[in-house]
């Protein structure tokens, strides 16, 4: 739609869409995945490919996996079956060190906003001084709240920091699990031009949302789960013009869809 | 009655008056309880963390384990520290029995398994709130139990004063393997008790002023650091 065309827009025009993806080779490969708990089925014999050039939207009513799935794909549970291949290589520790991600709610140390991010700085051995954090801080409007205990925050400044958190590992793949839910406007549109920028510099974006509308301004694939199933993978073009599967017409048509 | 009122009058002249014998009661005691107090963190908080984030076999075992001997007698403590500390003891070549030291370990071994319990249960369930996330990190797992120390370090300030309070107070132990002895090991608690016995209230009540003036000021403590700590929602 008109927001996926301006983010296109965006790219730099020289280099074809599919050329950026040739050059990194990027891809997360989804084979036979199965996950359940207790008998419980959640997600069943799910397989795909995203390539890492596109910002991807998981989509889907509630309880049809959508969190699970991003925590797979993160390696933070284990699949029941299948395989989650990153590059072709399995999801373990080193992988998740180049993956990060955003819960739908922030988890920050008890300290201050700059404590929250010379932690994180301090595990992977990056720079950490006061100077070099504030640039990172900015980026999301926090440098004023940079000695402020963490928890003070309001919900749209903590999930800012939790964003800066996890992009000041510079992280390859970024996985965002409804990030903007319940979040004031303000905070919202500053995290989603944050994820925009941060897609035209390279990364792999998996979003979670409800927020068909947020959808539409980000997407550029979307994958459409119902059930524990994949209903349909598709340009968000597309997508929002024609959807495929009938889970996904209901879905967008505002129907209840169970 | 008139010895009950005597004794306040002379018991407050004691403490205003700074009173040599009663300073170096309450300095001797003090020092005993700060000392065991920081043995039984530097043992304690590490086995608490680390029992909050690990799972193995028998460590329900090892967690009742430790919420029991938090109520553990302190004289039958102060007669098993007396056993290994006497000369026929595995301890005995230490030669600590009746003195401070044998005070030091007889209120550790008391102390230890409060601060391991109640940080135990206090670093889980800040465990449970950060573990996803730290996973998420690739938090290694001893920066992960610092962090866990250092977050909940305003609950851990009041588990440590839970744990001064049952030493400050304890005569059981203190009096086996101190054996109140004047000018050496004789603390407030065990001093109370001789006083009282030799009918000298003035001295055993000024202790036992002293010593309620401890505890309220730790609770005072406490409560201070938790008003902190909710005002910066660090708890």
């Amino acid at each position: 739609m008109h927001d996926a065309a301006a983010l296109r827009e965006v790219l730099p025009r020289a280099v074809p869409r599919r050329a950026i993806s040739n050059v990194g080779h990027h891809t997360l490969s989804v084979r036979n995945l199965s996950f359940a708990i207790d008998g419980h089925k959640i997600l069943k014999n799910i397989s795909f490919d995203l390539p890492g050039d596109e910002l991807t939207v998981l989509m889907g009513p509630n309880g049809a996996g959508k969190s699970v799935l991003l925590r797979l794909l993160h390696g933070l549970i284990a699949p029941s079956n299948g395989t989650i291949l990153w590059n072709g290589e399995p999801i373990d520790r080193s992988i998740r060190k180049i993956q990060a991600m955003v819960f739908q709610k922030p988890v920050l140390l008890r300290r201050s906003v700059l404590s929250n991010l010379r932690f994180v700085m301090g595990l992977r051995g990056l720079a950490k001084s006061r100077s070099e954090l504030q640039p990172i801080l900015k980026r999301l409007h926090l440098e004023a709240l940079a000695d402020r205990p963490a928890r003070l925050l309001s919900g749209g400044e903590q999930q800012r920091l939790a964003l800066a958190r996890a992009l000041a590992l510079k992280p390859k793949i970024l996985f965002l699990d409804e990030p903007c839910a319940n979040l004031d406007p303000a905070s919202v549109q500053l995290i989603e031009d944050t994820i925009k920028q941060e897609k035209v510099q390279g990364t792999k974006i998996i979003l979670v949302t409800h927020d068909i509308l947020q959808a539409r301004r980000l997407a550029e694939q979307l994958v459409f789960l119902h059930r524990g199933e994949v209903a349909e993978i598709t340009p968000a073009d597309i997508f929002f013009d024609a959807p495929t599967s009938k889970e996904a017409r209901a879905y967008l048509d505002g129907r209840i869809l169970i | 009655m008139q010895d009950f009122g005597s004794a306040f009058g002379l018991a407050f002249e004691l403490i205003v008056g700074f009173d040599t014998d009663l300073l170096a009661i309450v300095g001797l005691s003090l020092r005993v309880t700060f000392a065991a107090l920081l043995i039984s963190c530097l043992i304690g908080l590490p086995i608490g963390a680390a029992l909050a984030v690990s799972s193995f076999p028998g460590r329900g075992a090892l967690v009742v384990t430790f919420n029991t001997m938090m109520g553990l007698p302190p004289v039958v403590v102060g007669l098993l520290a007396y056993m290994m500390l006497s000369n026929a003891g595995p301890l005995g070549v230490l030669k600590l029995l009746y003195t401070p030291g044998a005070m030091v370990i007889a209120q550790t071994i008391l102390v230890t398994p409060i601060v391991v319990a109640l940080s135990r249960q206090m670093i889980e369930d800040l465990n449970k709130e950060y573990a996803e996330q730290f996973r998420s990190l690739v938090v290694p797992f001893p920066t992960a139990m610092a962090a866990l120390l250092w977050d909940a370090r305003f609950a851990l300030a009041t588990v440590a004063l839970a744990g001064f309070g049952r030493a400050i107070a304890e005569v059981g132990a203190v009096m086996i393997v101190g054996g109140n002895i004047n000018h050496v090991t004789r603390v407030m608690t065990t001093a109370i008790a001789l006083e009282t016995s030799k009918g000298d209230l003035a001295l055993a009540l000024a202790l036992g002023i002293i010593l309620l003036i401890i505890a309220m000021a730790v609770n005072a403590a406490v409560q201070g650091i938790n008003a902190k700590a909710r005002r910066n929602a660090y708890a």
